[in-house]
């Protein structure tokens, strides 16, 4: 598939700061590409640079091959569902998704077409006449991204769309937005904090740290196999040790718990373990597994996310072990200990 | 549990009996003696006797209700100037300027009101008169030989009336745009509009609330005032409330002036009316 976005060498000075540094990336056509980032790590100031409100200090912006310098935001091939959907209150349903269509100067017929066609798409059939202030959360969001789908943009930029939403509508609102984007095949560029709504909808994840973009990848892998100890921190639950030697096969974290070491990595400062790569009274005749004991602190009950506050006998740091719910784990209890394994690639060393 | 309720109920009529004593003393009790008196005529003996006389005396005095529908035309004229002059500058004050440069201009949009009417009325003499400061002035860089004539026309009633009020204007429209968010003159662009569109159909219906009960403040500054039309519009500028006012001082024809001001009140209020009928905005929505 052919790249609808192209940024090269972007990069946004303001007067004492850089908010976004040198950034790199391509978007595929019809894809949905998150940019996860915690605030103000530069990705809303990257997604108004894509939208034309704010001006690039170095680089480019290219959108179906074409360079989008100096081309006002009314312009551009793009259209922005804001953060906080920025609806006109004074309109109703129709005429603030009929909004752009006019001023295209279509006509009336036609405009009273894709508007219905549109309203139908994102389930607002019947609320044409409403006022969007008398509107749930929920709809009112589903009329920002109808008010953008029907201008048909190249790319639709969205800013952290879901972020006033709560939380059971967000989980609601994540897998139709997602299920939308497959139906009309539009190019989405997501920004969020939000990991979940990230890895959940997209096809590829930027994850942003300083104005940076750490590592562009699938979500399983982004999850999988971090590149950088942000990633491996930011994006899922984890556990974290920092390391005080690293010698020969060994290393040796801040609390002294001595252990294999996955590779050679001499520089490796810091241990990352996912909870769920624990396996708990793993079997004698597995490979590759660093076996060690802990004690169990307290249990953490949260349905199929369970987990156990654990210490690790031989250095009493904290570890977090993912707690599967079947009948073979029912008589854990506080303060019992548990013989741990964990694969050798599952430990991810910085 | 009772007893609370009495300290309430208590409580409740000590807040309410000035606001009471206010309505009933100062607005109905006198508009009332005012709506009597204005059907009142005094007959050959010097008796009053009730009569329409009043009132068919305004219709069937030319000079009367030109005066009448002038002052109306006028006050409209003024208020529409007023939102023209005035919308800029709120604009400028709450979505260009930095807020430490607003406050200070705000404080100079303010001082005029700190001496008065009367005072920023003379100032006006001063600049517009035959040898005022402006005429001076144009006189010495040579771009006219005799001084303009400014002082004591609709010109410079006008700009009196203006003057005074458009700050009335400036306030609400003020408050209505400082919470219009930028994201929509954003989204707006982004959906393809341009400056134009921005303008009326985003910014303007969006303060429209505001512009509406800054027009109603200073319409009705403007119809009621006495001081501009009678020192800065002189002889050729009568407005109503001159007449009202000769009525009541000049010919101590009480019952007469009672009607006129019971007219100009019917006057005012009817504008208003039809003005919120045709912009479609409701009172109760304009006040909040």
């Amino acid at each position: 598939m052919s790249n609808i976005l192209e940024v090269k060498n972007l990069s946004k000075h303001f007067d004492d700061f850089t908010a976004v540094k040198n950034v790199n990336f391509t978007v595929e056509e019809g894809g949905f590409f998150s940019i996860l980032g915690s605030s103000g790590c530069g990705k809303t100031t990257l997604l108004r640079i894509i939208a034309g409100f704010q001006q690039e200090s170095e680089g480019d912006v290219i959108i179906r091959g074409q360079s989008m310098k100096g081309i006002p935001p009314e312009k551009r091939p793009v259209n922005i569902v804001f953060q906080n959907l920025a609806l006109f209150p004074m309109m109703n349903v129709r005429e603030n998704v009929a909004f752009g269509l006019k001023r295209q100067k279509l006509k009336k017929a036609a405009i009273n077409a894709k508007v219905n066609e549109m309203l139908e798409r994102v389930g607002l059939h019947g609320y044409e006449n409403k006022k969007v202030t008398d509107l749930s959360g929920g709809q009112r969001q589903r009329v920002a991204i109808a008010r953008s789908l029907v201008m048909n943009p190249s790319i639709l930029l969205l800013d952290e769309p879901l972020g006033a939403l709560d939380r059971k509508l967000r989980e609601h609102m994540k897998v139709e937005l997602k299920l939308l984007q497959k139906e009309i095949g539009t190019t989405f560029i997501y920004i969020t904090h939000d990991q979940s709504e990230a890895l959940v909808m997209s096809d590829k994840v930027a994850v942003m740290h300083d104005g940076q973009f750490e590592q562009i990848d699938t979500p399983r892998n982004l999850y999988k196999n971090p590149k950088t100890a942000f990633v491996a921190g930011f994006v899922g639950d984890t556990n974290r040790f920092e390391l005080q030697s690293t010698a020969g096969d060994s290393m040796i974290t801040q609390g002294g718990w001595t252990l294999q070491r996955p590779e050679h990595n001499n520089s490796a400062k810091e241990l990352y373990i996912r909870p769920e790569a624990l396996i708990l009274n793993p079997a004698n005749n597995l490979n590759d597994i660093v076996q060690f004991d802990v004690t169990i602190k307290t249990i953490l009950f949260d349905g199929s996310n369970t987990k156990l506050s654990t210490m690790v006998n031989a250095s009493n740091e904290e570890l977090l072990i993912s707690l599967p719910q079947n009948a073979q784990f029912d008589g854990i209890e506080e303060g019992h200990s548990l013989n741990i394994g964990v694969h050798l690639n599952d430990l991810k060393c910085f | 549990m009772i007893n609370s309720k009495n300290n309430f109920n208590i409580t409740f009529y000590l807040l309410i009996f000035p606001v009471l004593i206010w309505l009933i003393f100062m607005i109905v009790i006198p508009h009332a003696e005012l709506l009597v008196s204005s059907f009142l005529v005094e007959d050959d003996l010097g008796e009053l006797v009730f009569s329409f006389g009043n009132y068919i005396e305004f219709f069937t005095q030319k000079i009367y209700w030109l005066t009448f529908v002038k002052t109306a035309a006028y006050s409209i004229a003024v208020t529409l100037l007023a939102f023209i002059v005035a919308f800029p500058i709120a604009f400028y004050l709450t979505k260009v300027t930095s807020r430490k440069n607003a406050g200070f201009l705000m404080v100079l949009l303010l001082i005029p009101l700190w001496v008065g009417e009367l005072v920023t009325v003379y100032g006006w003499m001063v600049l517009l008169g035959d040898n005022g400061v402006i005429n001076h002035f144009l006189m010495t860089i040579g771009i006219i030989n005799e001084p303009i004539n400014m002082l004591y026309t609709n010109f410079s009633m006008v700009v009196g009336l203006l003057y005074m009020s458009m700050l009335f204007m400036v306030i609400p429209v003020m408050s209505t745009l400082q919470s219009l968010d930028d994201s929509l003159i954003e989204a707006a662009c982004d959906l393809g509009a341009s400056k134009w569109d921005i303008f009326t159909r985003i910014i303007i219906p969006y303060s429209m609330p505001g512009i509406t009960s800054g027009a109603i403040i200073v319409f009705m500054l403007v119809i009621g005032d006495y001081l501009a039309p009678n020192l800065l519009g002189g002889k050729n500028s009568l407005w109503f409330t001159e007449q009202i006012y000769n009525n009541f001082l000049q010919t101590f024809n009480w019952n007469e002036g009672a009607a006129f001001g019971f007219l100009l009140l019917m006057l005012s209020s009817g504008i208003i009316w039809l003005a919120l009928k045709l912009s479609g905005q409701k009172l109760e929505k304009v006040g909040a």
